[in-house]
């Protein structure tokens, strides 16, 4: 039987205070002040879509045989790229090969959940397909939105061995209904009436998709251990399980006061929070909602228990760092006209057949290994770099995205433009070989030394603002963080 | 095997512009103003000059590419006029080029002049500016400071340095530099400072603060050199020669080997040894009179002491703390204020500091003269800790 085989999470780190939006903004709107409770996640600057998808994918794969994965689809309304496919520089970064089926789902917020019944339904071929969802949903200043929502990623491979769900059933309900919508001129959302949204259409749309499941899935309502349907409405979710008849225990949280609603992202984030909690047998019932509603019903198996990700849902809810800088937050979001210096005004053209060239290293984070002498190094060049050696071609591919490493040298540098200085950079010298002179993210002040132990995140480099482009590569990170 | 340049050519004639923000002068006005001295100096005719060797190192914020800046600014007479660009050791690639063309007879008088024009760009600081295509995609925007910076880090580490010693020692270089240059009228920064100005300045790139930082300014310095023999055809006596002139280029092993510890500079070392034995120097501590180091940051300058061998590795905090560099020390370092207070024009600063060399030799130094100097060793680092090129001249009385 196929099912869910696997999952991953990710959150950033940064929580901003939501008294520090309050405090901003409720001169403005009022109501903005009861909204104040707890923290919402947001990306730092260097964050996107395609590297919380990345870093979802990466927790995944640390209980999935990378080489087993023959399909990806990355579901979100944020994708940075129009038209180059998003999910392809996924794939390269996760180092998932040449051979697989790439898709990127999007356009609504039920890209995530849709994605995930078109590959639960696909039939058993061998292998491992990989869903990502992820999302950095833009908001308006002081809005309600703002408030409510937050930035994150998940990821589900789905898959006919070593099941840790099984896939029992789905449907979905399709109906033009526009509680917000987004044209392509626009990077931010337009909403109707919340109310409206609550009373015709979540508590109309998912009632009506469940009942139809679970009726042909001969299961009843109360049976359900785990029920997600992700909503930025706090009591709309506990109000359609009350209604389907599903125990109020069942319902998992929304988290709008520690994380924030993530778009396309949450109800696969939800669902790794859900496997997490559930038991051998029990029933998760997973929802999504967008222009009607999907549903899909899985059981947890005996394998579930022994498939927990390096970090998951409850590590990457763990792993934060309050802020109240609701400045940076605006800054960070490109909803303020930043004066950067005239260091931040250097061109940053990107020339694309040199990127092609070195994308190698720039997404995947592939180094190379001497045949000759076993030295490792990062970049991979024409000769090797050991002055005992110097053999010519004799490096082959060494991927390194999983290696850690160690701080040799470093500084703080205020000097040098960056959108979150200073920019910490230095030397990094990997287990088993290799160095390389490389940025590094989320450092906390007066936590760098000289060896700390460091990992590599596949973060953005530098946005061409002039051209609409923004180029990644990886940086070091604090193990600890 | 190569007999090196040891007293084969002579420095017939020196110039150098004040140094500093020349927000009045064009690169062509700096050359003009250290080309004419530098002829009134060598009493010659400009038609009497064969060749020329021209560096700059920043073109995008400069003089433009190639020979013809330096050809056009001087109406020179349609000679060959080759251009160098090699980071900070830009001036000294000219005069070697310009050493080598005497020395090989080529020609019988050549000039090398470095100029830069740093000023125009519209901030403090050296240009931000591309590192290559392919670079720019994953290097750190690291500026200058942040390079060197981390060498305080590698050294910290390596020799358990307290953060605190690094830092006063760090602070003793400025404030020395700064007290011999404000006895140099070309100086861009004629002041002296505090050691607790020097300790309490901002960090521009931990734990390099502003004070710890060398000047950014617009200059030029020029030689025109030829061999002893002519020299002394043209009437000229206590003559002063080339002794070494020596380049060493990383080749990617600090940045990409697991050896190097980031405590040092690898190129230093490597061109320090083979200036020595090109020059016949056993006993650098006891024969060398004075340097004049790459200062870009007081760290540099401190580990450039092991690296030249004139501390023991470890052991520079302390001789720097001890005043062996100063004015009146064992070996004074940077008499004419270096870069800390001249300033970094790139392609001047390795002919600015073989000009003050000159200029001690012949007792020309005024205020800061030193006695009875003998031989002179002249350093420039470019690039970073981790990848740069290291070019050393040594400088000294033709005897």
């Amino acid at each position: 039987m196929s099912g869910i085989t696997a999952y991953g999470a990710y959150i950033p780190r940064t929580r901003l205070q939501k008294s520090a939006i309050a405090d901003a903004n409720d001169w403005f709107d009022a109501s903005l002040r009861g909204l104040a409770k707890g923290e919402r996640s947001v990306c730092n600057w260097d964050e996107d879509t395609l590297t919380m998808a990345v870093e979802a994918g990466q927790d995944c794969l640390s209980v999935l045989d990378a080489g087993s994965v023959n399909t990806l689809y990355l579901a979100s309304t944020t994708l940075p790229f129009l038209d180059r496919q998003n999910s392809v520089v996924v794939s390269q970064a996760l180092n998932l090969g040449d051979d697989l089926r790439t898709m990127d789902v999007a356009a609504s917020q039920r890209a995530g959940t849709s994605a995930l019944i078109a590959m639960l339904e696909s039939g058993s071929t061998p292998g491992n397909a990989l869903l990502v969802a992820s999302e950095h949903r833009r908001s308006k200043c002081g809005s309600r939105a703002e408030m409510l929502w937050g930035d994150g990623a998940a990821a589900v491979s789905v898959g006919n061995e070593g099941v840790i769900a099984d896939y029992l059933g789905s449907e979905t309900y399709v109906t033009d209904f526009v509680d917000h919508y987004r044209g392509e001129d626009s990077t931010i959302d337009y909403e109707w009436e919340e109310r409206w949204i609550r009373e015709e259409g979540y508590m109309k749309s998912v009632p009506l998709v469940v009942s139809r499941l679970l009726d042909k899935a001969g299961v009843k309502p109360s049976d359900i251990a785990h029920f997600v349907l992700a909503c930025d409405q706090a009591r709309t979710p506990g109000a359609v399980a009350r209604k389907i008849g599903i125990s109020a225990d069942a319902v998992i949280d929304n988290h709008i006061e520690d994380l924030g609603v993530t778009g396309v992202a949450h109800p696969i984030l939800l669902l790794t929070e859900a496997l997490e909690k559930a038991k051998t047998g029990d029933l998760i019932l997973l929802t999504g909602f967008g222009q009607g509603a999907d549903a899909v019903l899985l059981r947890a198996t005996d394998a579930l228990a022994g498939k927990r990700p390096e970090t998951g849902f409850t590590g990457a809810l763990a792993r934060r760092r309050e802020d109240a800088n609701y400045n940076k937050f605006l800054n960070f979001n490109n909803l303020v006209d930043r004066e950067v210096g005239k260091r931040g005004e250097l061109d940053k053209q990107s020339y694309l057949a040199a990127m092609y060239r070195r994308k190698d290293l720039l997404t995947g984070f592939i180094g190379g290994k001497c045949r000759s002498c076993g030295t490792v190094q990062i970049p991979k060049e024409k000769y090797c770099v050991n002055p005992e050696c110097g053999a010519l071609d004799s490096q082959d591919d060494h991927p390194m995205s999983a290696v850690k490493g160690r701080v040799m040298t470093w500084t703080a540098d205020r000097l040098t433009f960056d959108w979150n200085p200073p920019a910490y950079f230095g030397l990094v010298e990997f287990e088993g070989g290799g160095r390389l002179m490389m940025d590094f993210t989320e450092v906390e002040s007066g936590t760098m030394d000289t060896g700390v132990e460091v990992s590599v995140h596949f973060r953005i480099r530098q946005f061409d603002n002039q051209r609409g482009f923004r180029k990644y590569f990886w940086k070091a990170t604090p193990a600890q963080q | 095997m190569a007999s090196g340049i040891k007293d084969k050519a002579v420095i017939l004639g020196m110039g150098c512009s004040k140094f500093g923000e020349r927000w009045d002068a064009s690169p062509a006005d700096l050359m003009s103003e250290a080309f004419e001295e530098s002829l009134a100096d060598a009493g010659i005719d400009k038609n009497q000059i064969e060749m020329a060797w021209f560096g700059a190192g920043i073109d995008a914020f400069n003089v433009g590419a190639s020979a013809m800046p330096l050809s056009i600014a001087l109406r020179l007479p349609n000679i060959p006029v080759t251009k160098v660009e090699n980071m900070c050791a830009t001036g000294t690639e000219a005069f070697r080029g310009a050493v080598y063309a005497v020395a090989s007879g080529a020609c019988d008088i050549a000039l090398a002049l470095g100029v830069e024009k740093l000023k125009d760009v519209g901030y403090g600081g050296l240009p931000q500016r591309t590192r290559g295509v392919e670079n720019d995609m994953y290097w750190p925007n690291l500026s200058a400071p942040g390079a060197f910076a981390q060498l305080a880090s590698g050294y910290r580490a390596k020799h358990g340095v307290d953060q605190g010693d690094l830092k006063r020692a760090m602070a003793h270089v400025s404030v020395k530099s700064h007290a011999n240059g404000a006895k140099n009228p070309k100086a861009h920064l004629q002041r002296e400072i505090t050691e607790e100005q020097a300790m309490n300045a901002p960090y521009i790139a931990e734990p390099i603060g502003l004070f710890d930082c060398c000047g950014v300014s617009d200059g030029a310095a020029c030689a025109i050199v030829c061999t002893p023999e002519i020299a002394r055809a043209l009437g000229k006596a206590d003559l002063v020669s080339v002794k070494a002139l020596q380049l060493a280029a990383s080749n990617g092993e600090e940045a990409g080997f697991s050896k190097w510890d980031g405590s040092y500079l690898k190129t230093t070392r490597i061109a320090a040894q083979r200036a020595y034995d090109e020059a016949g120097i056993t006993k650098p501590r006891d024969e060398v009179s004075m340097t004049e180091v790459h200062d870009c940051f007081s760290i540099t300058e401190l580990v450039t002491m092991e690296d030249l061998q004139l501390s023991d590795e470890g052991q520079a905090v302390w001789d720097v703390l001890n005043g062996d560099f100063d004015a009146d020390g064992r070996i004074p370092c940077q008499i004419d204020g270096g870069l800390k207070c001249f300033g970094h024009p790139i392609g001047a600063s390795g002919l600015r500091m073989i000009y003050e060399n000159y200029l001690q030799f012949h007792g020309r130094a005024g205020d800061r003269q030193l006695k009875d100097p003998r031989l002179a060793l002249n350093h420039n680092l470019g690039g970073f800790p981790h990848q740069n090129i290291c070019s050393i001249s040594i400088i000294g009385r033709y005897e």
